[in-house]
């Protein structure tokens, strides 16, 4: 009776903390086992299967070894039994495990198929880009590029073709799928499905160790509805609107008249050379596209909440907040050393107009 | 055919430094090994402390993110090659001499040679940390992060050159005991008689030879690369950065049985001594560890599942790794039923031998989780993978190696370590390494990454990260347990009878500690178990001395080779004149060594 209830409480915090428990996106943002994405409902029902096999096995080995331990722990009267073997056992023990894994490997080897196919040909493309350390997004159907943050349509498929620029990146939305390697010279392609619109972002993070902020290289994916999605393209192909206030219309000529900032502390690039603004002369190809960076919620790869003081933090630093972006090559200049704190104000208010 | 020596002609010279630095005692170099390895096993374990300390709290400050990257690749590399494997070597040098009944290995020379071509290699992987110039992109240092363009500072060629010397090292052992239990072999020691201990030394030491040249060619790869321009792994150049990661994981799968199959072996012996009764089912133990070395050849891209390999190839890498299972199984079986119908000590050794038979099983368990892909692309580079690699490597490969500290530190020094303080070392060792291993577990269904130097508060991953770090605290606490135990030991007198434990195995026939030449008389085997066999046959050892006993002489030219080749290392890293000199002296050695005589 007492045993009963005492396997009912392990194997109901087990579940909680495995399977169900962290199934809640709200504490758990970036859980893989609250599934929402076709894709990822075929890993789900693969894990929990294997789960349940993994703590029958688990009670038994650990039973197996307590019970021994146990039963045969050393007595006055005791006298260990010898014997060698057994054939008939070390048969059954032999097929025990073959027949466990046979029954984790028929849906294993018909699930990868599923996971692997090709995107169907109505599905909606998305080429994806690594970089040290962002992700550039660009819809060629709907000719946008934006950085770190998109938006899909719910229940239609998307399918994200993925590369690098540089050293291995890897593409990962635990709640939309598994992840998929973005290696240079080779294009990966992942695909899904995903079943529920909602208004917080879907976290994305890299995953395969890229250099010094691997850590800061997240990403968001926002999955609307239909309507919502289509306002949200129709912004983004927009070309990025002129500053209106005048702190922001002297941060548009700094921005957009300076090929390069000289002071005495030497020369750092403008922000034209590596930055696009559509529909002005900013037409940079490195960096992240920031036609409508106000329309974000984030910047610095999923790391900061765009604001003011955020901004002007990172224009005077970007590597004090995301370490190695200046130190790499082609990385952004430490503008502090270049600009008054002044100038870094008007820039900030001009970006923050780019809604 | 050599000539006999006398015994006494050798005695002056068994103490001091030199007689360390010179030594081709396959017991001194097994300490020589021991000690080193115990050494970088503390040093890597600080800097997991340093890790698990960062990651304590979100946002964590202590360390930068360049100082981090640093640390979990130079905890990985020094725990892999200079801690876990040297203290496995300290064994299979101490031991398999005296379990097969032999006066010491083949080739013993060779085997002084392999101890300081290791140190050699360590030291030059570990000076990285003096220069600053650790290596940052994790022991797998995935291509192009590798390439000058993206690693710039002289870490990658440390990594390349110090791997190198260090697989010399374990290439010329290997071969070493490979000859050694093919032919040195006690009358009687027919090969399904040998320990099981030999059989995973003997299985290892293949893996190694098998292994480690594939290693090689890709370190010279990466060393040219970024030397020479070759572009071996370079997209921008015609390269392709996944050509290394099949060549390291060719390596690295058997790397991980290399790391694993010795403390099986240690277990295979520590289990039946305390349940007092024999190994069951031990041609199943012995082939299951050989299929599982053979099958560790076919597994490697199951470290590769979401690279963008087909369905076909994934299919069949997931079958092959589910496979290993069987094997893995079968071992777990057979040692539970060995236990079964004994009457079971609990000693400190036993402890930990059973405590890993417990942890390495649920590393096992995880283990066969992703080898399914489909689940493995949600688990592959997550703290899920963190917890696996650490029940098996942990739980599993460092139990077996303190079950072995306690089991053979009284063959070994004569002395017993204190058996109160072993159990508290266990003790903290088995709650500490569950507390900080198994929420990873947690975090890696919640979708933390590895290799991260920090976290955003918001992701519900705060809670288990301090359970987590409050563990490794612990597990330090028990290995200082451990090295007061070792310190109380080495302030006894020798007190330990020559089989302390009523064991079966050859080397608790000769005294403890052994006599440099091993054995007074070389035994002759009965049975499986041979000890027990004598006792339960009333045979008792023949005790007529030999009159000579030919033992091989010191030598310092196994060091000076070493010697020359840690200075053409670092001529490898600075200027390759350096670089000569080094080879030079080094064939001054191989010169003298040649012309030296053996008796």
């Amino acid at each position: 009776m007492k045993l009963k209830k005492i396997f009912k409480l392990i194997s109901a915090s087990f579940t909680f903390l495995f399977v169900t428990g962290c199934s809640s996106w709200q504490s758990d943002p970036q859980t893989t086992v609250n599934p929402k994405s076709d894709m990822a409902n075929i890993i789900q029902d693969l894990y929990v299967l294997v789960f349940w096999l993994a703590v029958v096995v688990f009670i038994f080995v650990m039973g197996a070894i307590l019970f021994v331990s146990i039963k045969f722990r050393e007595r006055p009267d005791r006298k260990a039994q010898q014997f060698h073997g057994n054939t008939k056992l070390e048969i059954i023990w032999t097929l025990i495990p073959i027949l466990i894994l046979l029954t984790i490997f028929i849906p294993t080897a018909s699930a990868i198929p599923k996971i692997k196919s090709d995107a169907p040909m109505n599905a909606m493309q998305i080429d994806v880009t690594g970089k040290q350390w962002w992700f550039e997004f660009k819809y060629p159907d709907h000719d946008i590029t934006v950085a770190n943050e998109i938006h899909i349509p719910v229940n239609k498929a998307v399918n994200f073709n993925l590369a690098s620029s540089d050293v291995i990146h890897a593409f990962w939305i635990p709640q939309l799928g598994g992840k998929v390697d973005m290696v240079p010279g080779h294009l990966n392609k992942m695909w899904f499905t995903p079943n529920e619109a909602r208004e917080e972002a879907y976290l994305g993070q890299c995953t395969e160790f890229c250099g010094t902020s691997h850590a800061n290289m997240l990403f968001r994916v926002f999955v609307d509805e239909q309507e919502d999605f289509d306002k949200w393209v129709l912004l983004q192909q927009k070309s990025a609107n002129a500053a209106i206030s005048e702190l922001a219309k002297k941060g548009e000529e700094l921005v957009l008249k300076n090929p390069a900032f000289i002071t005495d502390n030497g020369t750092a690039l403008g922000c034209a050379t590596c930055h696009k603004i559509e529909g002005t002369s900013a037409m940079g190809m490195i960096a992240p596209n920031l036609t409508h960076i106000a329309s974000r919620t984030t910047f610095a790869a999923g790391r900061y909440d765009i604001n003011r003081e955020n901004l002007i933090k990172w224009i005077s630093n970007p590597s004090q907040m995301k370490p190695g972006v200046s130190e790499r090559t082609g990385g952004m200049p430490i503008y502090e050393n270049y600009l008054t704190s002044e100038q870094i104000e008007a820039i900030v208010a001009y970006l923050l107009e780019l809604k | 055919m050599t000539t006999a020596i006398p015994l006494h002609a050798k005695q002056e010279s068994n103490t001091g430094v030199w007689a360390w630095l010179t030594t081709v005692d396959h017991k001194k170099i097994g300490t020589l090994y021991g000690i080193s390895g115990v050494i970088f096993f503390i040093l890597a374990g600080f800097e997991a402390l340093l890790i698990r300390t960062q990651l304590a709290s979100p946002n964590g400050t202590i360390i930068d993110a360049n100082t981090y990257n640093q640390l979990f690749t130079m905890h990985a590399l020094m725990m892999i090659f200079l801690g876990v494997m040297p203290m496995g070597a300290a064994f299979f040098n101490w031991l398999v001499p005296l379990m097969i009944g032999a006066r010491d290995v083949a080739f013993p020379r060779l085997n002084a040679l392999s101890y300081w071509t290791f140190l050699s290699g360590a030291l030059l992987l570990t000076s990285s940390w003096i220069f600053g110039e650790a290596p940052d992109v994790g022991w797998f240092a995935y291509a192009p992060l590798t390439e000058k363009a993206y690693t710039i500072s002289k870490s990658m060629d440390f990594y390349a050159v110090g791997l190198i010397l260090l697989g010399v090292a374990s290439t010329i052992a290997s071969l070493n005991f490979i000859v050694t239990i093919i032919n040195f072999r006690a009358p009687g020691m027919s090969w399904f008689r040998l320990p099981i201990f030999v059989w995973m030394i003997f299985v290892v030491a293949w893996l190694l030879v098998l292994s480690l040249p594939v290693l090689t060619i890709g370190l010279v790869q990466i060393y040219f690369d970024r030397n020479f321009e070759t572009n071996f792994f370079n997209p921008m150049g015609g390269g392709d950065p996944l050509l290394w990661q099949h060549l390291f994981w060719i390596f690295g799968h058997p790397e991980v049985y290399v790391l694993i199959l010795p403390s099986m072996g240690i277990v295979s012996e520590v289990l039946p001594t305390f349940a007092r009764k024999p190994i069951f089912g031990y041609s199943a133990i012995v082939f299951a560890g050989m299929s599982i070395a053979v099958l560790g050849f076919a597994v490697w891209s199951h470290h590769m599942f979401t690279t963008g390999l087909g369905p076909v190839p994934s299919i069949v890498f997931s079958a092959s790794t589910m496979a290993i299972g069987v094997p893995t199984g079968i071992k777990i079986f057979n040692w539970i039923a060995t236990m079964y119908g004994g009457s079971i000590r609990f000693t400190t050794a036993n402890l930990f031998a059973i405590g890993f038979l417990a942890l390495f099983t649920i590393g096992g368990i995880s283990g066969v989780m992703h080898a399914s892909p489909p689940i493995d692309t949600q688990q592959q580079d997550s703290y899920f993978v963190v917890a696996h690699i650490h029940y098996v490597l942990f739980g599993g490969a460092v139990f077996g190696l303190f079950s072995g500290f306690y089991y053979w530190w009284p063959k070994f020094f004569g002395r017993f370590l204190d058996e109160g303080l072993g159990k508290v070392q266990f003790w903290l060792f088995f709650i500490g390494m569950n507390l900080t291993f198994f929420p990873m577990h947690f975090l890696g269904v919640q979708g933390m990454p590895r290799r991260i130097y920090r976290y955003d508060a918001d992701l519900g991953w705060d809670t288990w990260n301090q359970v987590a770090t409050f563990g490794s605290y612990m597990l330090a606490i028990g290995m200082l347990v451990f090295l007061y135990a070792v310190w109380k030991a080495y302030k006894t007198e020798p007190n330990a009878p020559d089989n302390p434990w009523d064991a079966p195995g050859l080397e608790w026939a000769t005294s403890s500690p052994p006599p440099e030449h091993d054995f007074d008389v070389i035994p002759i085997v009965r049975a499986r178990d041979p000890l027990w066999y004598n006792r339960d046959n009333n045979i008792v050892q023949e005790d007529t001395k030999e009159a000579h006993i030919h033992l091989p002489p010191p030598s310092y030219y196994p060091l000076l080779i070493s010697i020359g080749l840690l200075i053409g290392g670092i001529g490898l890293l600075s200027t390759l004149v350096i670089s000569f000199m080094g080879i030079l002296l080094a064939f001054y050695g191989i010169w003298g060594w040649v012309l030296e005589p053996t008796d």
